[in-house]
């Protein structure tokens, strides 16, 4: 638009493809509904319309959401995210049946993930309807950082925190237990976006020179040793490996991006490095996750979820059981920190490589939003939130997989989860409300006439 | 449920699950490529008037002060931003007391300039329009900042 001739992008809106996409991954998330049943016990499942309808009418739902008040927004990501969460919620219905034949007092899951899911949906609507701009966040900037402190607080309170399997990370609420680090996630990330936004100039300043990378000042490492001691006090207080190192790669990173100074990915991995040998040494529970990565034989009895996990996989081989088919209930939590493994058991080596791709294409999808964004608040929240789910991708399906030590955080979309799969909808909501506003045409630039100008008084 | 079948109905769901992420890169892939190039419709008057009156193509190289209490000043245009604002560290002090400290940016991204609202008071306006994100200004397009007006000249 630099010249009134020149040719302008127009992107387009893509609206049709999004729904052939959407199309698609109902008749994933519907057909593989079906094939457990089959390769299960020979039947369709009795649930597959009232369950099968409920998906596809919600799913429908957003995407009408979408056309209506997003109409620009990016087409690829709501499908790759609906065929993610339909795979999830059929994994956990199969787990169900699993353990409900062996006889194991746990379950069934499926139900509750699809109450979740429909309540995300509904959810990622209003965040749609309510946030019409993503500036307007910023405004709020050190709101969302105070909410995200309480967020991450909450669980060590006396009454409302509750230690479940060796993690002080719930709170209980009457009969609902909720993980507030979910909503934690996303709060951190608005504050880094709005903060950084405000301060990168000062902390974008060069300080010594080393090896060709700028190291930044030795006053300017406040934020950053603020953000490493409250991962380490979550490591300390709410035993929680996965969200310490979330949170501190996210971090790490948003500055990173907000500075385009290498020095932050250096001082950052050195203050990592440092904080895993101290909690290496400090504390058991990391020291037994090493152990179990490092070699998980060496104690069977402890080390009997990781081992059952890899059995799985290579249960699975090449292009799995197929559905209903494998053994995914022997892992203990294959519903929910374990889906990955229970994925790749029944659908091999071909299927999870496809989940992965899935959630490789989402990940690419919020990048290309951040670098399409023109405000730097915009592009530092699309970075922060799908860096975030990056992170937590690779934490999860590499402790899966025995390539990184196991950290317990839940795979987005498909594990077992309420707080997880809510807030996760809430993520998808805002990167397409950012997307919608970067490919939103501008608005054409009327040059100043002496008509209709806004008249400056003379004095 | 014969071994056959379930091999089948294996086989086939991945086909599908295959040909979704496939058909997801595509759409990707259009969506890069394919962007509809369009030719903007004919602007308003009074631009191509100006454009044509000063004979400007090209990049613009002063950023000119047009009306307001520092008129005439200029500052030239570099690769860099340049801080319009009351403040020290603003390319032109502007002695406008209806301007910010930090009032407004111009910036470029090597092809065009675009201006970007600092958050000031009393805003920016490019015609009667207040400049809320970066927009893409022209030789020739007047943006007000407080009672001063500036221009970008070739």
């Amino acid at each position: 638009m630099s010249s009134p001739l020149n040719p302008v992008w127009i992107p387009r809106k893509r609206r049709g493809a999004e729904l052939g996409l959407l199309v698609l991954a109902l008749v994933i998330g519907i057909g593989s509904y079906a094939a457990v049943g089959l390769g299960f016990n020979g039947q369709v499942p009795s649930g597959i319309y009232t369950v099968g309808g409920i998906y596809a009418l919600v799913a429908l739902g957003a995407h009408v959401a979408v056309r209506r008040f997003a109409a620009y927004a990016d087409p690829v990501l709501l499908p790759l995210v609906v065929a993610l969460n339909g795979i999830g919620l059929v994994m956990i219905y199969r787990i169900d049946l699993g353990l409900d034949a062996a006889g194991s007092p746990f379950g069934p899951f499926a139900q509750g993930q699809l109450r979740w899911t429909v309540l995300g949906i509904l959810l990622f609507v209003g965040v749609l309807v309510l946030i019409r701009d993503h500036r307007r966040l910023q405004q709020y900037t050190y709101t969302f950082g105070l909410g995200a402190l309480v967020l991450l607080v909450l669980p060590i309170l006396p009454v409302i925190g509750n230690a479940k399997r060796g993690a002080q990370i719930w709170i209980q609420l009457g009969p609902f237990s909720f993980q507030p680090a979910e909503a934690a996630k996303i709060a951190l990330a608005i504050f880094f976006a709005g903060y950084l936004v405000a301060k990168r100039d000062a902390l974008a300043l060069a300080g010594r020179r080393v090896l060709g990378v700028d190291l930044p000042r030795g006053r300017d490492l406040g934020p950053i040793l603020v953000g490493w001691l409250a991962s380490i006090g979550i490591l300390v207080f709410q035993r929680d490996l996965g969200s310490s190192l979330l949170f501190f790669g996210l971090f790490v990173v948003m500055l990173y991006v907000a500075t385009e100074r290498p020095g932050w990915i250096v001082v950052g991995g050195l203050l990592f490095a440092a904080g895993s040998w101290f909690g290496y040494t400090a504390f058991g529970h990391v020291r037994d996750r090493f152990d179990a990565w490092l070699d998980p034989w060496a104690d069977p009895d402890r080390n009997y979820q990781i081992i059952t996990a890899l059995y799985g996989l290579g249960h699975g081989g090449l292009l799995g059981r197929g559905w209903g088919q494998g053994s995914p209930e022997i892992t203990p939590f294959g519903f929910s920190d374990f889906i990955l493994s229970s994925i790749g058991e029944e659908l091999g080596l071909a299927g999870f490589m496809a989940v992965l791709l899935i959630y490789g294409l989402i990940v690419e999808r919020g990048l290309r939003i951040a670098l399409t964004c023109r405000d730097a608040f915009g592009k530092l929240l699309a970075v922060g939130l799908t860096v975030s789910f990056a992170l937590q991708v690779f934490v999860v399906a590499g402790g899966v997989t025995r390539l990184i030590p196991l950290t317990g955080l839940t795979a987005p979309f498909l594990a077992a989860g309420g707080s997880s799969i809510i807030m996760n909808w809430i993520v998808v909501a805002l990167l397409l409300r950012i997307s919608d506003q970067t490919r939103r045409p501008t608005p054409a630039v009327a040059a100043i006439g002496v008509d209709d100008a806004t008249q400056v008084v003379k004095l | 449920m014969s071994e056959l079948t379930l091999t089948l109905i294996k086989l086939g769901f991945l086909a599908v699950l295959w040909l979704f992420v496939l058909s997801a890169v595509s759409v990707i892939r259009t969506d890069i490529f394919g962007k509809k190039i369009t030719t903007q419709d004919k602007p308003r008057e009074p631009k191509p008037r100006k454009v044509k009156r000063r004979r400007m193509r090209g990049a613009p190289t002063t950023l000119q002060i047009v009306d307001g209490p520092n008129a005439g000043q200029s500052v030239p245009l570099g690769d860099g931003p340049i801080l319009l604002g009351r403040g020290t560290d603003a390319a032109i002090r502007l002695d406008d007391d209806y301007v910010s400290t930090r009032h407004a940016r111009f910036a470029t991204n090597g092809e065009q300039w675009f201006v970007e609202d600092l958050g000031s008071t009393n805003g920016t306006y490019i015609g009667n329009q207040r400049v809320t994100s970066p927009v893409p200004v022209s030789i020739g397009t007047s943006v007000r900042l407080g009672k001063t007006i500036v221009e970008l000249r070739k």
